[in-house]
């Protein structure tokens, strides 16, 4: 007996949880590929899978196999023009000889290539952050969907039962099966008030009082409430009501701040990047980069392009303040910033810069987030450290954070995220 | 069903249940008139991600997690993604009923192709064959196989995924060497050692002469002092014997090596007849469809796409030509069959000298032994043709180390048809392709150190680094020193290594 069977529509990913084994044996190297690939990304782009390497040698599985040299016999086919005895030259690169069994039997030296889905690089990229599970998925999460009210259903959980509903449709039902035997009821009574007035014979009237008997028992048989009435609140899942935001990525890019603490500022705004975009379905980035003055510029030259010459503040938040007012007006537009700096600040400056920050931008923004990205060795308060302290404070729009290693990043965000109630 | 209609069946890209069904009746009628014995049949329906999925498990229906079935999922994803590999438009599992995996995407020609050759072909292979008969039950792979992937699982929760990942790992990487060649006795009862006994004693009794005891005591003899040696014969099943006597294995892991070794015993006929196996599966489904035609039950259009897959299937590029990867086994193992169904209906003068026992024979009947009693090293030997030989034009090709160049040892001529048929039978042999390494020594009362000897065959070296690597894994499940002697041919031991933990 012969069976034919549709397998299509079993499960398809019966490999996934192999997959994901290769995956964490070889985390060290996918790490480092990542750590590239972040490196190499803008920033728009950090959401997408990419391409791993892993060296060919590292992940072969070793067996006892014979190496090249001893002697050896091959058949081929295809003889045109050789006859016994003839001499041929050996090939470069080590024995033809074996050409028929061992084609590519871990010769090879190609690495290694594979993809990474989306999911699986935002996991190694957070995992260096440090972020609890609970907000990886909250970020991973792609789109965000709202539960609203969508009318009645006939099926669904015992928690959402409408009592109300429900009763109404019981309602409806015993009337429109009572009604009719109600009335055929009421005649029935009347015929035997008739027959009983007129008195009929007893056979007659003990017919009709049998017939009453029956009606009263169907009326009462009629149940109070039926599965059919059972009546759910519906709810369906429609996407959040999408705003727009605008980021802005405000950046030091004096001499001082080399690539150790470009590649912090880097990663720390990737991550409110991404934080926006899981809140808001259209981010818009400005970048805005300072010397003594400030330009804005885009992502390539914000972190690559290097340029010297002084350090002034305030002419990042001027500039961010006039970009405000021109392109994005706070009725539109949440307004997000991120600084990030070295703390270096001289003179007036830095006095001016929160002066500024407090009158102007604050109360313009939703949120401010400052890091201070300072030398590894350096200790004390920077100038602008100082200033900006004043600024923190419970309830305001405003987080700042020193930061000397990818895995203090993430506090900043627990505040950010703490206040915006998600 | 049976009730079908006279004329040729439909064929196009598209295929439905039911026009596959027709097929596999009409298919199933002509494979019984040549009385194909075959378990049933199962025939599944599968997509590409699932085809990706069952190479990731060397074609199993389901095998216990492993990160290098991931790797291997991975590889075939890329490259089929990429467009450098195509997928197989089947796949058939050794078991009964006899699972055979279809394509979605094959035209309904390849579809009828594919249930020919894997559902009637392959399938009564592994029905017939020696060594499949001798090595798999395909009433119990099944089972077995969700018998090893709980029990592995269960492992893993109780021992933790990192312990027994490290355990199959090192069973992995010697899972060439888990395998028997030869049926091990089965283990004797109570009751037969008694009688054994007890008959060894009446002969004793019957030869009795006193004579002999006045006989002076002979010296210790050269098997008295092997008789020490533990093993008493060498072992050449390693993971069977680390199984048995590892010093330092606990029971789940031994249970561990045992599922390794029952799927690499599993594979071991597969391994030994490709060439025979996809062979006769070729012919039959070349058969089958010709027969079909014959009774005009498919029409021309059907049998010129056939033919058209069937020649890509069995073509056998010569050594120079691009693309070339040894002997095709689809090629070599067709052309055979076809050549024994020749030789058995019309000889030439050539092939009864050559083969007398089998020309002028029922071809049914002599084919029949053919698939039952060999493996592809003997069936070569057995039953390559000069005629073959010739149409090949098979040369063989001597590299030896001593010599400055290669050298065409024989040709296709009359000194070298028996040369070229033992050297390519000689390719199919396991011990060309895996080096000779048994159990030599297990050191039982001294330090429990394992001594494997490797015994070197014509020069040919053992690969150094991955040796290293593969002692090292031997040594994780010894938990004792491992040592690997080389040997030459005259018996001296040329050199050694050791892993110590």
């Amino acid at each position: 007996m012969n069976y034919l069977i549709d397998r299509r529509l079993n499960g398809r990913n019966k490999s996934a949880v192999n997959r994901e084994r290769f995956i964490r044996r070889y985390k060290d190297h996918i790490r480092r590929s990542v750590k590239g690939m972040i490196a190499e990304r803008s920033i728009t782009d950090m959401a997408k899978g990419g391409e791993v390497k892993v060296p060919a040698k590292d992940i072969s599985e070793p067996s006892f196999h014979y190496g090249s040299g001893g002697d050896w016999e091959t058949v081929h086919p295809g003889n045109k023009e050789f006859v016994r005895g003839d001499k041929i030259p050996r090939p470069e690169g080590g024995g033809r000889g074996r050409g028929g069994s061992g084609t590519g039997s871990g010769d090879s030296v190609d690495d290694f290539v594979f993809t990474l889905s989306r999911d699986e690089f935002l996991n190694i990229f957070f995992e260096d952050l440090e972020l609890p599970n609970l907000m990886r998925t909250a970020i991973a999460e792609a789109e965000d969907r709202k539960l609203i009210r969508a009318g009645y259903v006939k099926e669904g959980t015992p928690s959402n039962l409408s009592v109300a509903r429900t009763m109404k449709t019981a309602l409806a039902r015993r009337i429109a099966l009572g009604g009719p035997l109600k009335e055929e009821l009421e005649a029935a009574r009347e015929e035997l008030e008739i027959a009983m007035r007129s008195g009929r014979p007893m056979g007659e009237i003990e017919v009709i009082q049998a017939r009453i008997l029956d009606l009263e028992g169907r009326l009462a048989r009629l149940p109070f409430l039926d599965d059919v009435d059972l009546r759910y609140r519906h709810r369906v899942a429609v996407p959040r009501p999408s705003a727009r935001a605008v980021m802005f990525c405000l950046m030091d890019v004096s001499a001082s701040m080399d690539e150790r603490k470009k590649d912090l500022a880097k990663r720390f705004f990737t991550l409110l990047y991404l934080f926006l975009t899981r809140k808001y379905e259209r981010v818009e980035l400005v970048f805005i980069r300072h010397t003594d003055e400030a330009q804005e510029v885009d992502e390539d030259t914000f972190f690559y392009d290097t340029q010297s010459g002084g350090t002034v503040v305030y002419s990042a938040l001027e500039l961010m303040h006039e970009i405000c007012a021109a392109r994005y007006p706070r009725s539109d537009w949440n307004i997000y910033a991120a600084q990030a700096s070295d703390g270096d600040a001289f003179g007036a400056d830095p006095a001016k810069s929160a002066r500024f920050l407090r009158e102007q931008l604050l109360p313009l923004a939703r949120y401010f987030a400052y890091i201070e990205c300072p030398d590894e060795n350096h200790s004390g308060n920077s100038s602008l450290w100082v200033e900006y302290e004043e600024l923190e404070k419970p309830g305001r729009n405003f987080a700042m954070r020193r930061v000397y290693s990818p895995t203090e990043i993430y506090p900043v965000f627990r505040d950010l995220f703490r206040k915006e109630k998600v | 069903m049976n009730a079908r209609v006279q004329g040729p069946l439909p064929h196009g890209p598209e295929w439905d249940f039911e026009l596959l069904e027709q097929y596999d009746h009409v298919i199933a009628e002509t494979a019984a008139e040549y009385a194909l014995d075959t378990y049933p049949n199962q025939i599944e329906i599968i997509n590409s991600e699932q085809m990706l999925d069952a190479y990731a498990s060397s074609g199993l229906p389901l095998g216990y997690p492993h990160w290098s079935y991931g790797k291997a999922f991975i590889r075939h994803d890329q490259a089929y993604r990429k467009g450098y590999q195509g997928l197989a438009y089947e796949i058939v599992i050794n078991s009964s009923p006899c699972i055979a995996y279809l394509m979605e995407e094959n035209s309904l020609m390849m579809q009828a192709l594919v249930i020919a050759h894997a559902s009637y072909g392959h399938n009564s292979f592994f029905k017939g064959n020696y060594l499949f008969k001798q090595f798999t039950q395909a009433d119990a792979i099944l089972d077995y196989l969700v018998f090893s992937r709980r029990y592995v699982m269960e492992c893993e929760q109780r021992f933790g995924t990192a312990e027994v990942e490290e355990v199959i790992d090192s069973c992995h990487a010697l899972m060439d060497f888990g395998v028997d060649r030869y049926r091990r006795p089965q283990p004797q009862s109570a009751k037969e050692r008694e009688a054994r006994k007890s008959e060894m004693e009446e002969h004793e009794r019957r030869q009795f002469n006193d004579i002999w005891r006045t006989l002076p005591p002979a010296a210790p003899s050269a098997a008295a002092t092997a008789a020490a040696n533990f093993p008493p014969e060498p072992e050449e099943n390693i993971l069977y014997f680390v199984e048995k006597h590892s010093p330092r294995l606990a029971p789940w892991q031994r249970e561990l090596v045992r599922i390794v070794r029952k799927l690499s015993q599993y594979f071991y006929p597969q391994i030994q007849t490709k060439v025979m196996n996809e062979g006769w599966a070729t012919f039959w489904h070349y058969t089958l469809l010709n027969r079909l035609y014959e009774k005009r039950i498919v029409d021309d259009a059907f049998m010129i796409e056939f033919l058209h897959n069937h020649t890509n299937v069995v073509t056998q590029r010569g050594f120079d030509q691009q693309g070339y990867h040894g002997m095709n086994p689809y090629a070599l193992g067709f052309a055979m069959m076809q050549d024994i169904r020749r030789i058995c209906e019309n000889p030439t003068e050539e092939d009864t000298a050559w083969f007398p026992e089998i020309a002028h024979t029922d071809w049914r009947k002599s084919l029949d032994f053919a698939m039952r009693n060999f493996k592809d090293e003997s069936f070569i030997a057995q039953y390559l043709s000069p005629r073959l030989i010739r149409e090949f034009r098979l040369f063989v090709v001597a590299d030896h180390v001593g010599k400055a160049e290669l050298e065409v040892d024989s040709i296709h001529d009359d000194q070298g048809y028996r040369r070229v048929r033992r050297m390519l039978a000689d390719q199919y042999k396991r011990e060309n392709m895996l080096p000779d390494i048994q159990v030599a020594r297990y050191d039982r009362d001294g330090d429990r150190s394992l001594t494997l000897r490797n015994q070197i065959f014509r020069g040919r070296p053992l690969a150094e680094d991955e040796a290293n690597e593969v002692l090292r894994h031997l040594g994780r499940l010894w938990g004792f020193p491992v040592r690997l002697e080389a040997v030459d041919a005259e018996g001296r031991v040329d050199g050694y290594r050791e892993w110590r933990p």
